[in-house]
């Protein structure tokens, strides 16, 4: 970060900050294996620093108790173990990913609730933006960066809040998110946060070739883009969750005041504390129910 | 040229050399006439302009006469001499307007010819008995619209629909035709009038200029104070002619503005009107300021001010500015003019009077001038009324509002986290342990043993299989070439310009005519006479027959726009098949009522 100034950064220069999902509980239950996985996953940040020689790659590890950087090449400096079967940012990365794993489950263990068994997408993707607003402020000249989330475990409708805080966040500093969602199901905040931000959303449909669709569609630079046709999402999922039970509603009730969404009318709301009018509270109820409609 | 003749003193020569018969020549629309001023005299014409083949005349400026020369269709020509170029170019354009007409009627007394013969044959029982003007109508609605013709020739040449029947749904076609034709107001001129320019004939020191009735109410809308000159002056102080004469030499005057104007209009006050700001105009700029709209905010223009630089640094005739301060009265800016000419070419013409007589051209601008201060005063009052509002005398904008005040945002999320965790925790409680059948511990030894194990075994050799590889490069990309996913979504691109042309006008042509079928074969339901029975008969023929052209048409384009050009004709076949069943169950239900009538009972 120290020498980013003097380096001439030409319009494909990108600095890539990837999210990757390591829910215990999804790997375990999820069929394709996570070994394989990450072999797909470390060949494709290869790819990415062979690219361009000044292309940087940050890797974020979201766990279902915490997050942590497990990699970042530009501080891959030391001269670290090289085995014959690995490159050095493999085993570099592995290294850290198995501490972070141990570390996140030791938190579990000490946290009175029990585990949570949702990644905390929330907290990677502000950590993600973190340290995107360092680059941006360490001169005029800086790479482009884009936020990449390998996201496997299905959504934590309690993060709706801050997911979509964050979302707006990258959409304030023109970051694009991209999201590779490996799980069954679409995942309707990454959806919206690709939409929102401009990144691409992509399910893909072979597993086994997983390499194959993150060199293709997510190995291209923000400048290459703008000629390349990339492939559209065919719908999203624009549901919000209710601020009361996080339950995933397509109609509610929102606050006339600061637009909080409720799945059920309350008295008073709980964000802005506006007090809402009792009288005709029938013909409010239907008036103010908004449906929202998966888009497509 | 509005009147239908024209009358005018020439000379009928021979010759171009010649001295002439002196009489009067007129020429109505299809006639020239000449007839001598001397009664006795041979040199009697009384043509059609059919029998004149073409016409030359002398240009102006030349030492020549005015010279009108009409050739002959069989061989000879006439020649006029005028008084005037004037009376020549009046003529000249009379003749060419005319042979112009005779050569167009006889084009189209051919074409319709043509139309008739094979009319014949289609409107045997038409009893409808057309006018000339009507079928010229038509026929110039076909010739224009290729479209038309075309479908014309198709359905009603074809013996699908009969003349009247093919016309009758075009009944506003033909209507709005005759609305277009008629006269159409020509504006205002946007040339300055400035642009006279006189003539010189070279060797005296005279100058000609060219009134035309048209300059005259020009400089009569544009100067009102000439205008109300000419009304107080003409008839009882000075001759018309005098008038403008003198109206050209203060203009003369001006362009040169030095003293000499300026002396000289102190001694002549006529020519001082001429030269001199025009009052009229000053006031009615003062009364415009007035009506400005109130709630203008004039100050804003006021730092544009280069007012000082005379004519914007524009110099009039490429002249350079001189007058003299002590003649500031007779100083007009050619700013000024141009404004002026602006404003009276946006206003438009306001008088609907014939312009050949100047002092009825003035009488009727003073008219309008007058009633339009009259609306334009009411419209002010009206508009004053209702933008200046009082400020206060309204009532007080206070909307009951709550104030927007988020609490300690920790507050609510922590709170709000806590409650959701419990309740989504308890909902997923029960699918979770479904899903995972590991116990927190195992599925975590279950990721780090994948880790451990890749570290091990290193990263597989080849990381994609090929085949894997290309059906997800291939997965990836179809969208991107195959149209079907772009179908629609371009505003700007249209499916039917990626077609061949020839399919694409065949498709935009099977359309009109379905369209046209189906219009007269619904029309003609409910069937009361046995003529529409015929009618929806042979249309639902003609509608068959398209049908395998449809088929055709699809299998005739290259695949990979099959599958658009399907999409354009399904809509087609459903339009004609809607058809096809309503005329199958209206003669069911025609021969089971027909059914029910015992045998023989007619």
């Amino acid at each position: 970060m120290a020498s980013a100034p003097s380096k001439l950064y030409a319009d494909d220069v990108s600095v890539l900050v990837v999210l990757l999902d390591t829910n215990p509980f999804f790997w375990s239950s999820f069929a394709f294996p996570f070994s394989k996985f990450l072999s797909h996953f470390l060949s494709f940040l290869n790819s990415i620093l062979v690219l361009n020689q000044l292309n940087q790659v940050v890797v974020i590890a979201t766990g279902c108790n915490s997050c942590d950087y497990i990699y970042d090449s530009s501080m891959a400096t030391s001269p670290s173990i090289e085995s014959g079967r690995m490159p050095a940012l493999c085993s570099d990365l592995l290294q850290k990913l198995e501490e972070f794993v141990t570390r996140d489950e030791h938190l579990g263990k000490q946290d009175s609730l029990g585990p949570t068994t949702s990644s905390l997408l929330s907290g990677s993707l502000s950590m993600a933006l973190c340290y995107i607003q360092r680059i941006f402020r360490s001169g005029p000249l800086h790479p482009q960066p884009r936020i990449l989330c390998l996201q496997g475990s299905s959504d934590g409708p309690e993060q709706y809040v801050a997911i979509m805080n964050a979302i707006f966040s990258a959409q304030r500093s023109m970051v694009p998110i991209d999201s590779c969602y490996i799980g069954s199901n679409n995942s309707a905040f990454l959806q919206q946060a690709s939409y929102i931000t401009g990144g691409v959303y992509q399910k893909p449909q072979q597993l086994d070739g997983l390499f194959q669709y993150l060199l293709t569609v997510f190995a291209t630079d923000l400048h290459s883009r703008t000629f390349l046709q990339l492939p559209k999402s065919v719908g999203v999922d624009f549901r919000a969750s209710c601020f009361c039970h996080k339950k995933t509603i397509d109609m509610g009730y929102i606050c006339s005041v600061c637009l909080s969404i409720f799945c059920k009318h309350h008295k008073k709301c709980s964000t802005c504390g506006s007090v809402f009018g009792q009288a005709h509270a029938d013909v409010a109820s239907a008036s103010n129910l908004k449906r929202k409609t998966p888009e497509t | 040229m509005a009147t239908g003749h024209v009358i005018k003193r020439a000379k009928y020569k021979t010759t171009a050399k010649g001295s002439g018969t002196p009489g009067v020549l007129k020429m109505t629309e299809n006639r020239i006439a000449f007839k001598p001023n001397d009664p006795t005299s041979a040199a009697k014409i009384d043509v059609e302009f059919r029998s004149i083949k073409g016409h030359k005349n002398t240009k102006e400026g030349s030492n020549n006469p005015p010279l009108l020369n009409l050739s002959l269709d069989q061989g000879g020509s006439y020649i006029f001499e005028f008084e005037t170029f004037s009376d020549l170019h009046v003529c000249r354009e009379f003749v060419a307007n005319a042979l112009a007409r005779s050569g167009e009627a006889a084009k189209v007394k051919s074409r319709e010819a043509v139309i008739a013969t094979s009319d014949r044959s289609a409107v045997t029982y038409s009893d409808e008995q057309l006018s000339t003007a009507e079928m010229e109508l038509r026929i110039k609605l076909l010739r224009e619209n290729s479209e038309l013709q075309k479908l014309h020739k198709q359905f009603v040449l074809g013996n699908i629909l009969t003349e009247s029947e093919f016309w009758a749904t075009r009944k506003k076609l033909l209507d709005g035709d005759s609305g277009r034709k008629s006269k159409q107001l020509v504006g205002f001129k946007s040339s300055m009038i400035l642009d006279t320019r006189p003539q010189t004939d070279g060797r005296t020191n005279k100058v000609t200029f060219n009134l035309t009735p048209e300059i005259k109410y020009q400089i009569f809308a544009l100067k009102p104070a000439v205008q109300q000159a000419f009304l107080n002056l003409v008839p009882s102080k000075i001759t018309e002619r005098d008038f403008w004469t003198k109206y050209f030499r203060a203009e003369y005057l001006h362009s040169k503005k030095n003293a000499e104007a300026a002396a000289e209009a102190a001694e002549d006050e006529e020519l001082a009107i001429f030269l001199k700001d025009d009052d009229i105009l000053a006031s009615e700029a003062r009364r415009k300021i007035q009506r400005v709209d109130p709630t203008l905010d004039m100050e804003a223009d006021q730092g544009d001010d280069y007012m000082h630089l005379p004519d914007h640094g524009i110099f009039r005739d490429g002249s350079k500015d001189t007058t003299e301060s002590q003649h500031e009265q007779y100083k007009r800016t050619f700013l000024q003019d141009l404004n002026r000419q602006g404003e009276v070419v946006l206003e438009g013409r306001t008088i609907d009077v014939e312009l050949d007589d100047p002092m009825s051209v003035a009488e009727a601008l003073a008219r309008s001038r007058r009633e339009s201060d009259g609306n334009t005063k009411e419209e002010r009052i009206d508009r004053i009324s209702r933008m200046t509002e009082m400020e206060d005398l309204q009532a007080p904008y206070d909307h009951p509002f709550a104030p927007l005040c988020i609490k300690d945002p920790r507050d609510y999320f922590d709170s709000q986290q806590v409650n959701a965790l419990k309740i989504s925790d308890d909902t997923r409680a029960g699918a979770e342990q479904l899903r995972c059948s590991l116990s927190t511990e195992e599925a975590y030894s279950f990721l780090r043993g994948s880790i451990s194990e890749i570290k091990a075994t290193g990263l597989c050799a080849p990381i994609v299989k090929p085949e894997v590889a290309l059906t997800v490069l291939n997965g990836l990309t179809q969208n991107i070439s195959s149209t079907k996913y772009q179908l629609g979504k371009n505003v700007q691109e249209s499916i039917l310009d990626r077609m061949p042309l020839t399919t694409k006008e065949e498709l935009l042509h099977h359309w009109i005519s379905i369209q046209e079928l189906l219009r007269h074969f619904w029309s003609s339901y409910p069937i009361t006479t046995s003529y529409l029975y015929a009618k929806v008969s042979r249309l639902k023929d003609a509608m068959s027959k398209i049908y395998p052209q449809l088929e055709e048409l699809k299998d005739s384009v290259p695949s990979d726009l099959r599958h658009q050009v399907f999409l354009l004709v399904r809509p087609m076949h459903q339009a004609l098949d809607a058809a096809f069943q309503h005329y199958e169950s209206d003669l069911q239900k025609r021969s089971a009522k027909s059914g029910e009538k015992p045998n023989g009972y007619i």
